[in-house]
């Protein structure tokens, strides 16, 4: 019972205690070899850490339940692009030349309904197929990079709009629109997935589906809803990125399907499904950035930040197998 | 009456149904381009899908055995910026075997987690997916790496040369297919694999070494990803540090598309490789029929879908997933 406690809250805390290392050893390793005079956890640097954490935090929390469901999601990348090609491109259709600034609201919820309707067409597929969501996601990356492509061939799509670029700078209360996006996208999905019953149904379905099913849970639409909130949120992603850079390139997004499950792995969420958090996966979300952020001001290489974070992740995975029995079950497929 | 013929008709496209579209594929293109069936326009396409086909020999096994690699794509950048370098330094007949060492030893680390500690296997090769990329990048010092004579050396052989007239790629690509073929579907090895990934419990109860069986998989992936770095460091005598990004889960799919389950224990290596060859003929046909390459990402989408649907829809009975 005591034991089981501890067991408990180790798994849960490991990733604050691992953040809490990070910032202890940047900052002490930073006195020595840090080429500026600025403190590791100088204000200025603290937030600006939460603000390039949050393209691929938000679609992390997004990945947390998915994941929580027990599916998973490739196609996030590809979901990303589309989004912001959809985001700049519509600023300029002659359609909306009529209504000024206001074609940005336009375009951001065009964008964001495109990532809706790809991620629902995914948990459409998984549900209404049966095929396993890792392959079903698997195809629509490659399909929806195509879709990419077929919208302006290889070429980047480019729309700088000064005021879209003005809301992505601004702050405030000194903290950038990213940040607030990606702390209220963590906050509402937190709240979802305690206190309402698609939260609690999406653990259970991920903890054990026929027990769901025989429970009477409609699996198949649960499996939809969170579909269709990640490719949301794979959009609210792009809005947030794309509206200060002002340039979409058609292979964006590549990879980014594996930091962002590299993240909510970190933050303790299982494969198996029906245990996790978005608490956890914020926490994950900050470790990486951390350790990005910390070993390029000690001076190390890009390459150390990826040698550096693969072997954190199998070692994390290994720590957590002699904690916890439901990691050790195989990947269920 | 009718309900059994179609349950046999079912039966038969879910055993076939690969080939079946294989043959639509290449009827259509073929009606649609009268130089896509011609002897060079074939060999053009083995010789492009070589490397990746290469690769998703050794994912067979992985697959088969009932795990994921999603490493092979930078494990596959590793062993060209390796080989590329070690041929300056040390001479290309030195260089092939201790790039094929390095590989082996980065393939059996993963083995040993996977197979001896029984992680699970897409966190550790996703995790190995970032170190290996990192490992390359410290090796290059992130430079792109270039053989200095690229006259004088016999290395281009593997890449670019032929035998009676048959590029080595291709050469290369059947004979380890051959090879990996009959290791899976006529030795006592080959049926270990299917029974681990079939049942892993079963497996050990009946005495087999579901660690070591696995940890071999590994290596044989390893060794599959070395060729493939071998022929694409020799076809192009220098690359970047990313060249195989990305590849990992292309050849995934071609694996799936051979119609191997995720869940292991199904598969062969014939499929796998008409998996391979489907998804180079679409790329090819396309171009030909004067299509842009994207086209080939929806398809591929499309088909790999439906393949496996059809697949699971004939061992349930019935189309529509009930849940």
């Amino acid at each position: 019972m005591n034991s089981e406690f501890i067991k408990r809250n180790l798994s849960t805390s490991a990733i604050w205690l691992f953040i809490a290392v990070e910032l202890i050893f940047f900052s002490v390793a930073g006195q020595y070899l840090s080429l500026t005079d600025v403190a590791f956890m100088d204000g200025g640097n603290m937030l600006l850490l939460l603000k390039q954490s949050a393209p691929i935090g938000i679609i992390a929390v997004g990945m947390t339940i998915v994941m929580v469901n027990g599916n998973i999601d490739l196609s996030v990348g590809a979901i990303f692009a589309m989004a912001g090609i959809i985001l700049l491109d519509s600023l300029s259709w002659s359609i909306f030349s009529g209504i000024g600034d206001w074609v940005i609201v336009v375009s951001v919820l065009l964008a964001l309904t495109t990532g809706v309707l790809l991620g629902a067409l995914n948990g459409l597929i998984v549900w209404k197929t049966g095929v396993d969501a890792f392959i079903v996601t698997l195809g629509s990356m490659l399909g929806y990079r195509g879709l990419v492509f077929m919208f302006n061939g290889e070429n980047p799509t480019s729309n700088l709009n000064w005021t879209l670029v003005d809301l992505a700078e601004a702050r405030f209360l000194g903290v950038h629109t990213a940040t607030w996006v990606f702390g209220l996208t963590v906050l509402i999905v937190w709240l979802i997935t305690r206190y309402t019953v698609h939260g609690r149904n999406a653990y259970a379905i991920g903890d054990n589906r026929n027990a769901a099913v025989n429970a009477g849970i409609r699996v198949g639409p649960h499996m939809l809803i969170n579909f269709a909130l990640i490719g949301f949120l794979a959009a609210l992603s792009a809005v947030v990125f794309y509206a200060g850079s002002g340039s979409v390139n058609p292979n964006d997004g590549m990879l980014y399907e594996l930091w962002v499950i590299t993240a909510v792995v970190l933050g303790g969420t299982k494969l198996a499904g029906g245990s996790g958090s978005i608490i956890g996966t914020l926490g994950g979300v900050i470790a990486i950035q951390l350790l990005r952020t910390g070993l390029g001001y000690i001076g190390a290489d890009t390459s150390t930040v990826n040698l550096v974070l693969g072997l954190i992740l199998i070692v994390v995975l290994f720590i957590d197998r002699q904690l916890n029995v439901k990691g050790a079950q195989e990947l269920k497929v | 009456m009718a309900n059994l013929a179609r349950k046999r008709i079912l039966t038969v496209m879910g055993i076939q149904g690969i080939l079946i579209a294989f043959v639509v594929f290449m009827v259509i293109f073929a009606l649609a381009s009268p130089k896509f069936l011609s002897l060079d326009n074939l060999q053009s396409v083995v010789r492009s899908s070589a490397i990746l086909g290469v690769m998703a020999l050794g994912v067979t096994f992985v697959v088969i055995s009932g795990n994921l690699d999603l490493s092979v794509g930078s494990m596959m950048s590793f062993s060209t910026i390796v080989v590329l370098d070690l041929h300056d330094k040390l001479g290309p007949s030195l260089a092939i075997p201790t790039m094929y060492l390095m590989t082996l030893g980065l393939g059996g680390t993963i083995g040993f987690l996977v197979g001896y500690l029984r992680l699970n296997s897409l966190i550790v090769t996703l995790g190995m997916l970032s170190a290996i990329h990192g490992l390359t990048l410290t090796y290059s010092g992130g430079k792109n790496m270039d053989i200095d004579d690229k006259a004088g050396t016999w290395f281009s052989f593997f890449g670019q040369g032929e035998i009676l007239g048959l590029p080595v790629p291709i050469i290369l690509f059947v004979a380890l297919a051959a090879f990996l073929g009959v290791l899976l579907a006529k030795t006592p090895f080959g049926r270990k694999v299917y029974a681990v990934g079939g049942n892993s419990t079963a497996a050990s109860f009946s005495g087999i070494p579901r660690a070591r069986t696995v940890f071999t998989c590994y290596l044989i992936s390893a060794f599959c990803v070395a060729t493939a770095g071998l022929i694409q460091a020799s076809r192009s005598m220098g690359s970047q540090n990313t060249v195989g990004q990305g590849l990992e889960l292309e050849v995934l799919a071609a694996v799936i598309l051979g119609g191997a389950s995720l869940l292991g224990g199904s598969g062969t290596v014939l499929k796998t490789v008409i998996g391979v060859l489907i998804l180079g003929f679409i790329q090819n046909g396309l171009l030909l029929i004067g299509w842009p390459f994207y086209i080939q990402y929806v398809i591929t989408w499309i088909i790999i879908i439906l393949a496996v649907w059809l697949d699971i829809s004939v061992k349930r009975g019935k189309f529509w997933a009930t849940i």
